[in-house]
């Protein structure tokens, strides 16, 4: 009986990335000890966990500009990319002059150019936003328009042939073709918009786990560096998280959603 | 149920034609100059007919379907589709393809509604239609089921469905069975049959199979290489309903020799 428990737990999905996490505190901590690294190099592990602990309230505080930031620079991103993608997909001409100048824009370093938008808009929260965005707009149009083009001639013949109108086509077939792209690049940005947020505290702001992340290494103060880090990755995963959610909920046919058996042969 | 509300409603009429194509012909322009597909051609398909093209590929047949669709405009000549000179997708005609092309993303039914619903159709009215439609193809009780979760040959049959729904007059298909195994080929050749005679549809289909071609067709079109044109017009003497043990019979025997030295004549030339 309990042995089928413990089977069943370990089993259940939301168990396996745990037990991993374990293991590499483990071996964090064993290579510590082993290799006698110093705690102004890499603090141990249960330093890390006892600031998180005492630090809680500051840590917590400091997290929602972070996460505010992250958020708007996010939806920024889909709400702008999206519709972009679109254009781009629909319009050869408007492929040729916009996409090349995109992919160049994108070799441009951001975090070189993160200060500018201190200069443009001050310390509040806006220029955050801006660099979440620039950070998580590129993937979202680069898989939608991967999605908005893949679809099949026939598929759009077929649609023709039934004399459907663009705006039939687009909604019927083309749109929900593309929505498995689409969130593909979703998630990519939600991470990269945490460390477009990041960044954007880093360069200029008074607020948000940036601000603790410099200040923290400023004063050496490690175990408080490695406990906000740790935040920014749960953030990260929490977000990734919510998005697969909505997946879920938005293309259950698609392939990467299917639990089901085939039924037929 | 009864399948006579399937029927078209114009079954006693004398042979009309429905298609007629005169002097078509298509060129491709690309890059490297023009590659002619179609030489000129003239073809009339009557009423009711089932009609089939064998070619090998590349010789402008799906060309030829894409015209009459509507999809593709004929460099020469012109198409008439019951009178009426196409010059755009007319949605008169229901079209399969070698693939079904089922959207992954909508029901088996709502796959099959397709069509209602870019026309404005009414929903209802064509809703039992559909369900009347899954049913005569057998697939009763797969409404509910995504495209995935059925095999090839049903997948192939739900295309079928979607492209009688709106009852056109004119069902293109463009290698249906191309892509099923042997067996279910031939299954689906009597079912194919089987629903022609119930629906009375005029049948415009391209196939590589010569015994394809003679199993389903009232006459069979056989086509050069590219640029395509009409080699030969065979009528398929052979009485409906056909069972696969026409495969056997002398008659449909001599023919698909007859069809198949077309093509081997071809590569010795």
């Amino acid at each position: 009986m309990s042995k089928g428990v413990a089977h069943r737990l370990l089993q259940a999905a939301w168990l396996k990335p745990i037990l991993f996490l374990v293991m590499l505190v483990v071996v964090w901590d064993l290579s510590i000890r082993v290799f006698k690294i110093p705690p102004y190099q890499v603090p141990k592990p249960q330093d890390v966990i006892i600031t998180l602990y005492q630090e809680w309230p500051m840590l917590l505080k400091e997290t929602w500009p972070t996460l505010n930031a992250t958020v708007w620079g996010f939806l920024l991103a889909a709400a702008f990319g999206i519709p972009i993608a679109m254009l781009i997909a629909g319009s050869k001409t408007i492929e040729s002059y916009v996409y090349p100048l995109l992919v160049f824009s994108q070799s441009i370093p951001k975090i070189a150019i993160a200060p500018l938008f201190v200069v443009w808009f001050g310390f509040g929260l806006f220029p955050k936003v801006l660099s979440a965005f620039m950070l998580g707009f590129f993937p979202v149009v680069v898989s939608a328009v991967q999605g908005f083009k893949s679809v099949e001639p026939d598929m759009m013949d077929l649609a023709r042939a039934m004399e459907a109108n663009r705006w039939q086509m687009f909604r019927m077939v083309a749109l929900p073709h593309a929505t498995p792209a689409i969130f593909a690049g979703l998630k990519v940005s939600i991470t990269l918009a945490v460390v477009g947020a990041v960044v954007g505290e880093f360069v200029g702001s008074s607020e948000g786990l940036g601000v603790v992340l410099q200040r923290s290494i400023g004063n050496f103060e490690l175990p408080t560096m490695f406990a906000a880090l740790v935040i920014l990755a749960l953030i990260g995963v929490i977000l990734f998280w919510i998005i697969d959610l909505i997946e879920r909920f938005t293309i259950p046919w698609h392939a990467s959603q299917r639990n089901d058996l085939v039924i037929a042969a | 149920m009864s399948v006579t509300n399937l029927r078209a409603a114009s079954t006693s009429e004398a042979a009309r034609p429905v298609i007629e194509i005169r002097k078509v012909a298509k060129t491709y322009k690309t890059a490297d100059g023009d590659v002619p597909s179609l030489r000129p051609l003239d073809i009339t398909i009557h009423d009711g007919e089932f009609v089939v093209v064998v070619g090998q590929s590349g010789c402008g047949k799906t060309t030829l379907l894409k015209m009459i669709a509507g999809l593709l405009a004929p460099s020469e000549g012109e198409i008439r589709v019951e009178g009426h000179t196409i010059t755009k997708p007319h949605g008169g005609v229901g079209i399969v393809f070698q693939s079904a092309m089922l959207l992954p993303w909508r029901r088996v039914l709502d796959n099959v509604m397709m069509p209602v619903e870019v026309k404005g159709l009414p929903q209802a009215e064509y809703r039992e239609r559909a369900l009347d439609l899954l049913k005569m193809v057998g697939l009763e009780g797969f409404e509910k089921k995504y495209p995935w979760q059925l095999s090839g040959g049903m997948q192939q049959r739900v295309s079928i469905c979607r492209a009688l729904v709106h009852d056109p007059k004119i069902v293109l298909m463009d290698e249906p069975f191309g892509a099923l195994d042997a067996m279910t080929r031939e299954r689906m050749n009597v079912e194919l049959q089987r629903i022609q005679s119930e629906t009375k549809k005029t049948i415009l289909l391209i196939t590589h199979s010569i015994p394809e071609a003679v199993f389903l067709a009232d006459r069979v079109l056989v086509m050069t290489a590219r640029p395509g044109a009409i080699d030969a017009v065979y009528p398929v003497p052979l009485k409906r309903p056909r069972s696969i043990d026409v495969l056997s019979d002398p008659v449909f025997i001599a023919l698909t020799q007859k069809i198949r030295k077309h093509f081997s004549d071809a590569q010795t030339d």
